[in-house]
């Protein structure tokens, strides 16, 4: 590539901006390949951002949004984009941070005092829901229970509920994440790797849970993660970067890796995967999950009870491996208890669950 | 050479939680000017205390870690043929950690 070069600029060196032709370029756009400036940089990251939002309309005027926060470098630049385009564009948005604990010391402690000193830097609200709080259990409990293997099965399972509950306290209309476009093409490509047709068909959506309680929406969709990262490095913003001490993620980690590889070989090969994930159709034939409610807590579910209070349960009775891999729940129809456990399974088998969709 | 090497996003864990290293470097014999790609290598060596596979893959950083010489993405300099010089600042921040 760039040994066809004769000569290597230096850093800084000799590039202008293509947008505005008078400043040195500061990085190139892995959505466009263009060379910017720092300061068009942040116009055309946040107008761009802007546009999404305006689109796909979703916010409307004097709506109350809780921007999921987890003191990481998405969820913080999530926070400092939308309160700045709320002034600019008036939107007029009530915004909230709302951030769930864990319980997991050394990691959640840390990355809720980030949260906290965001909550004074861009003066947005903040509410903290626990998981001792809700389900009675920190993870730093739960995993001395049950060890490292299914950890984050409990984990994300909690952690979607929790923010529900937070959200719903805050009495808000919608729930703003930072997920971005690497984590989307990646969440595409996971869904057709473990053949979970039911996620792969919504996990594109940018907006998702609209007939549920509290709708979900993803402004960063088609941020690119390098652009979230600058950005960030370039505003100064405070953020926390370590990861999560239970996670060992591996079959994420592998997605991940592989779009990392990919993107460096074309950088439009993460749109691309969104734009496919996008333009699957599900074959009519393809049996769906049917949405109901949990019967014991009322919480959306396509099972007698949810996820989260088979696995409450399972704690609770000193069983935790209950609702992981092919423990039944009840046994009075053989048919019912292995779809049951089939199902279980496939969420067992999930990694990390800190990117809910 | 006098340079500052600089970690973020999670990769100064792998040097002793240290995010800002003042260092010198020499030149390799022979070589006229210090390049990324030496720089690389001597960081690998000299500042990397664990799990290197976390910031090298090959013989260039592992894809999602961003690189910029004097805040200047190095994707616009040459990547590995950018030539450093006395006093330059590089950065080496992970994108792969937590969101």
């Amino acid at each position: 590539m760039a040994e066809s070069h004769a000569k290597v600029q230096k850093a800084g060196g000799g590039r202008f901006c293509c947008i505005c032709n008078e400043k040195r370029a500061a990085l190139k756009r892995p959505k466009t390949l263009e060379q910017i400036c720092r300061e068009c940089f942040y116009t055309v990251f946040e107008e761009e951002i802007h546009q999404v939002i305006m689109e796909n309309q979703l916010f409307k005027p004097g709506e109350r949004i809780a921007i999921g926060a987890s003191g990481g470098k998405d969820s913080t630049v999530l926070a400092c984009v939308l309160s700045e385009l709320n002034r600019r564009h008036n939107y007029g948005l009530d915004l909230f941070l709302l951030s769930v604990d864990e319980g997991i010391t050394g990691y959640r402690d840390d990355s809720l005092e980030t949260v906290k000193r965001n909550e004074i830097q861009y003066g947005l609200p903040l509410k903290i829901v626990s998981y001792k709080d809700l389900y009675g259990w920190t993870m730093d409990e739960i995993v001395k229970i049950i060890g490292l293997k299914n950890n984050c099965t409990f984990c994300g399972v909690f952690r979607r509920q929790a923010l529900d509950r937070g959200a719903a306290l805050l009495k808000v209309d919608k729930l703003a994440t930072g997920h971005n476009a690497d984590d989307i093409a990646e969440t595409v490509l996971l869904n057709i790797l473990r053949g979970d047709i039911a996620r792969l068909s919504r996990c594109t959506a940018i907006t998702t849970g609209e007939d549920g309680p509290i709708p979900r929406c993803k402004p960063f969709k088609y941020t690119y993660e390098k652009e979230i990262v600058m950005y960030a490095y370039f505003k100064r913003l405070d953020y926390f970067s370590t990861e999560c001490i239970y996670s060992p993620n591996a079959y994420r980690g592998f997605a991940r890796e592989f779009i990392k590889d990919l993107e460096r070989i074309r950088p439009r090969a993460i749109l691309d995967i969104i734009k496919s994930g996008e333009s699957f159709r599900i074959a009519t034939s393809t049996k769906m999950p049917e949405q109901g409610t949990c019967e014991r807590c009322g919480y959306i579910s396509s099972q007698k009870w949810c996820k989260a209070c088979v696995l409450l349960e399972g704690l609770n009775r000193g069983l935790p491996k209950l609702g992981i891999g092919r423990t039944r729940v009840s046994g009075k129809d053989q048919k019912k208890d292995i779809k049951q456990s089939s199902g279980m399974k496939s969420i067992a088998s999930k990694q990390c669950g800190s990117l809910d969709f | 050479m006098q340079l500052t090497v600089e970690f973020g996003g999670g990769l100064e864990l792998l040097c002793d939680s240290v995010k800002i290293h003042n260092v010198n470097v020499e030149t390799p014999k022979g070589v006229q000017q210090l390049i990324m790609k030496d720089l690389l290598v001597w960081v690998q060596k000299n500042l990397i205390k664990e799990r290197p596979e976390m910031f090298i893959k090959g013989d260039t950083v592992r894809p999602g870690v961003l690189v910029l010489v004097n805040d200047c993405d190095w994707e616009l300099s040459g990547q590995l043929d950018t030539t450093l010089e006395e006093k330059d600042v590089v950065v080496f921040i992970s994108t792969l950690h937590g969101g």
